[in-house]
């Protein structure tokens, strides 16, 4: 009874509150795909057998509870052992599970089972951002936790509420996950360092992404609109700071999404073959390394003590370009890789690790680190 | 009833505790070695409860106010692995040893020195693992369940000093498991048949030899961690031609056993409590050692089911997913067991029957979810969500803690031949299951709506339920100092109880006069006594 009081209490302070009513969830949500209803329906309906049972065995306890206390005279029957009970409570859940089986199987098949995919998205997990690569449109970008969820994460309250009035706050990142809609799409997801896992609770595709081995799964969204998720597998220090944001888009616009990538392939290849300014390398530089680096070596450059180097003062920001260059483009140890970064977003944050923090390194153009991959 | 025992204080032996410190550190009594353990394992709670305090506090509300991400991580592992490794594992065989020896008439443990070995290894266990938030890079971050590569190559140099840590604490296990088995055994009542075993003592004995199987494969796992990260060897790392998905296989072969390593004796002492204060035998005696037997079994092969996402096969799938919903027959048998030998009974709610009577609901509530968790499309969606972490908070906090709680105020008047306060325990009892419930129900809604578990700082649409779960913790929590004070006002002030304070408790512990001996059974108990203790007559 007390335990139905607490429900009840904590069931009315959220009522209580009216903003939480617009985007609060108690339920699993219904998602946009048929697989995701699908899902929905067989959680609901496993809860549901198990609130009948609940309410058959609590229901049968508390009568018990209420009735047969020795205050109010019950006096103690002597009965136990019965092959005939103990034979029922034990068959009648056997055919209670088979029910619920037969549905769970079916679902299970249908997901696991595709025949055909009319495109395919490649999802790389990094420590703490994620990397889709359209292998067929040659599209390939990372995308970071948002700018404005990264400023107030320290912040007041209030800075959070102005900020992300929206209620985005966490579930926002630069660049978004632009996919189709009615299209079949299959994810082939895999990690470049530690296990991640690619969430979006709308696609109701939740698939781990381990080192070294390419999982699959697909989805075929059916309402256009924005779907944001989290990655779900503990991944380290900024696991909890690496959202997904999809857009599902017309066919139209996702034809013109792909063609304005595209472009900006190529023009991003062309600014790749100038000189560039120091003080261009250094601005850009600062957006990459806040989005890229400040995550594991601060954004004020003073890493973690024992764990992340710092960039103050470093033996490798102040020596020579080439074992830099070498660094952030293949990787060493705990040093993850990135050399899906551009020739010139790599330059330009090498540049401005080399040139800020008190550095004295010399400065990298896009061009020497197309002669150093 | 109490004078009438075969075992009266045959005390004019040399046997009794040394005086002084000296006592513990040399202890060989099992009525010692059962306090010492009790004692640890209740300080380990509180430091494990301490760390949880600090989750929730983080947790309050929206934003980083008191902890970076990295120190975050190392208190969600930190809490895990204490409460699990030094709370509840240990309060288990501390009351293994004070009871076990009682309950089959025995004078004491079969091998008392392994038991003092057993038991010094934990102090020194626990130092080394809290010792590593002290350490350069921090204490271990990578959750309790230490995923690699995260906790090999990704992880901070401390992770070696865990890595010996996990292996003192499976020793201790293992050598208390052999302990249990072999005074089970062994040195029962030559009259005692192992059906005429009390359900607290078949648990355990099942419970021994879960962890004697499992503890080896958790050995095992460390010793991989430790030569991949020193020595070169590539078992968990694909570029080197191994799997960070076996890693998981063989976490969660002993993983599962050990989840039911922390239920089983639990299901032990609800079985007393119930028939005791419903004034009732237990309903169906030999169902609930065959029950309980099943549920260790099927423990052994339903562990992929916590990596229903890693990239399984759907053949292994669906086995993984009948094996386990499978597991929902026995446990349903043991939950009806409980609720016919209340039916028609003469009950009474004194404090122990308050905690048996929640944990068969709150333990129920855990196995629903389980269920649901178990059904492999549905476990899309919940998987390494706060559902997860409402899930296995109501199997082990009221499951497996509230069993250990029943069990102290039961017997404590057998411990220490001191009765403890009624009204203060039933306050207790109120406070704290109306706070655990705040703290872990509205969970469920949080991760139903998408929140995932181990993160420091969520979205807005979440910080209402953070908000309600963490004001439940701190009176949880808070709820433990009426706890600490009740008991220790017992040992020291209680009232003198009787041999057998329950008027219709059986088992051959309550025959022993109080203030309990210093050896329990000098000479076994008969055929007749063990039969009118039984609990199947």
């Amino acid at each position: 009874m007390k335990l139905l009081l607490t429900l009840t209490s904590a069931i009315t302070a959220l009522l209580s509150s009216k903003s939480v009513l617009a985007e609060y969830g108690l339920n699993m949500t219904q998602g946009i795909t048929d697989i995701s209803k699908d899902i929905y329906g067989l959680h609901m309906m496993v809860f549901w057998v198990c609130v009948a049972i609940g309410v058959v065995v609590f229901g049968a306890m508390f009568y018990s509870i209420i009735a047969h206390r020795k205050s109010k005279g019950a006096k103690a029957a002597h009965f136990h052992e019965s092959t005939t009970v103990e034979f029922l409570w034990t068959g009648i859940p056997i055919i209670i599970l088979i029910a619920m089986a037969i549905p769970a199987s079916k679902t299970l098949i249908d997901i696991e089972v595709l025949d055909k995919a009319d495109m395919t998205v490649k999802v790389t997990g990094i420590q703490w951002k994620w990397q889709y690569d359209y292998p067929e449109e040659g599209i390939s970008f990372v995308s970071n936790l948002a700018q404005s969820s990264r400023d107030v994460v320290n912040g007041t309250p209030e800075e959070r509420e102005a900020v992300n009035n929206d209620d985005t706050y966490l579930l926002s990142v630069d660049k978004h996950l632009v996919l189709p809609v009615d299209t079949t799409i299959r994810f082939l997801i895999t990690s470049s360092d530690v296990i991640h896992s690619w969430w979006v609770p709308e696609f109701a595709v939740k698939q781990d992404a381990n080192p070294g081995f390419i999982n699959d799964a697909w989805a075929k969204p059916t309402e256009i609109g924005t779907y944001r998720g989290q990655c779900a597998e503990l991944c380290g220090k900024d696991h909890g700071f690496m959202p997904i944001v999809v857009d599902v888009v017309s066919q139209a616009d996702y034809a013109v999404w792909v063609e304005t990538m595209q472009a900006e392939k190529v023009a991003e290849l062309a600014s790749a073959t100038q000189v560039w300014t120091e003080a261009d390398l250094v601005a850009k530089g600062e957006t990459v390394y806040n989005a890229n680096c400040s995550g594991c070596h601060q954004k004020n450059g003073a890493g973690i003590p024992g764990v992340f180097p710092a960039m103050i003062g470093s033996e490798v920001a102040n020596g020579p370009a080439a074992y830099q260059l070498n660094l952030v483009i293949n990787g060493m140890g705990g040093m993850p890789a990135f050399k899906m970064l551009s020739d010139s977003d790599i330059a330009a944050v090498i540049t401005y690790e080399r040139r800020s923090f008190g550095n004295n390194g010399s400065v990298v153009q896009p061009s020497d680190v197309t002669s150093a991959r | 009833m109490s004078s009438t025992t075969t075992a009266a204080a045959h005390d004019h032996h040399h046997h009794g505790p040394e005086k002084g410190l000296l006592r513990w550190v040399k202890t060989t009594n099992h009525k010692d070695i059962g306090t010492l353990y009790l004692w640890f394992s209740f300080v380990m709670f509180l430091i494990g409860g301490a760390f949880a305090m600090g989750i929730r506090s983080e947790l309050l509300q929206p934003g980083l106010q008191l902890f970076e991400p990295q120190m975050y991580n190392q208190l969600t592992t930190m809490h895990g692995l204490i409460m699990v490794f030094g709370a509840i594992m240990p309060a288990f065989v501390g009351l293994a040893n004070w009871l076990i020896p009682m309950m089959v008439g025995a004078p004491d443990m079969a091998l008392p020195r392994m038991n003092n070995w057993s038991f010094w290894i934990l102090p020194f266990a626990g130092t080394i693992l809290l010792s590593t938030f002290f350490m350069e890079g921090g204490a271990p971050a990578f959750g309790w369940t230490f995923y690699a590569p995260l906790s090999t190559a990704f992880a901070p140099d401390s992770t070696d000093f865990f890595i010996f840590a996990i292996h003192l604490l499976g020793f201790s296990s293992i050598m208390g498991a052999i302990n249990i088995i072999a005074t089970v055994l062994n040195m029962k009542a030559p009259e005692m048949r192992l059906m005429d075993m009390p359900l607290f003592v078949w648990t355990w004995l099942i419970t021994s030899f879960l962890l004697i199987g499992a503890m080896p494969v958790l050995a095992g796992a460390v010793t991989m961690m430790l030569t991949d990260r020193n020595f070169g060897t590539a078992f968990f790392d694909a570029t080197g031609g191994g799997d960070p998905v076996m890693f998981q296989h063989i976490f969660w072969f002993f993983g599962h056993p050990e989840v039911y390593i922390m239920i089983l004796p639990a299901f032990g002492i609800v079985s007393h409590i119930i028939p005791t204060f419903a004034r009732k035998p237990l309903f169906g005696y030999s169902s609930m050692v065959y029950a309980t037997a099943s549920i260790a079994f099927l423990s052994y092969i339903v562990w992929a089911h916590h990596m229903f996402l890693t990239g399984m096969p759907v053949a292994g799938e669906l086995y993984f997913m009948y094996a386990t919903m499978l597991i929902a027959v026995p446990t349903g048998v043991k939950v009806f067991n409980w609720v016919a030998t209340m039916w028609r009974g003469s009950m009474t709610f004194e404090t122990p029957m308050l905690w048996a009577l929640s944990f068969v609901i709150l333990f129920t509530i855990g196995g629903f979810s389980g269920l649901m968790l178990g059904i492999v499309p549905a476990d899309i969606q919940y998987h390494d969500t706060y559902f997860v972490v409402a899930h296995f908070h109501y199997v082990l906090v009221t499951g497996a803690l509230w069993g250990i709680i029943a069990a102290v105020f039961y017997w404590l008047p057998k411990w220490t031949g001191k009765m403890y306060n009624e009204t203060l325990g039933k306050v207790h009892f109120w406070w704290a299951l109306v706070s655990v419930n705040v703290t872990f129900f509205p969970q469920h809604f949080l991760g139903l709506a998408g929140m995932p578990r181990r993160i420091p700082d969520y979205a807005l649409q979440f910080a209402d339920f953070n908000y309600i779960s963490s004001i439940g913790s701190f009176s949880f929590a808070l709820s433990f100092l009426l706890f600490t004070y009740i008991v220790v006002d017992c040992i020291r002030n209680g009232k003198p109880a009787d041999a057998r304070p329950w008027e219709s408790a059986k088992g051959l512990e309550w025959t022993l006069p109080v203030p309990v001996a210093y050896h329990s059974f000098e000479e076994p108990p008969t055929r007749a006594e063990i039969l009118a203790e039984s609990q199947h007559s």
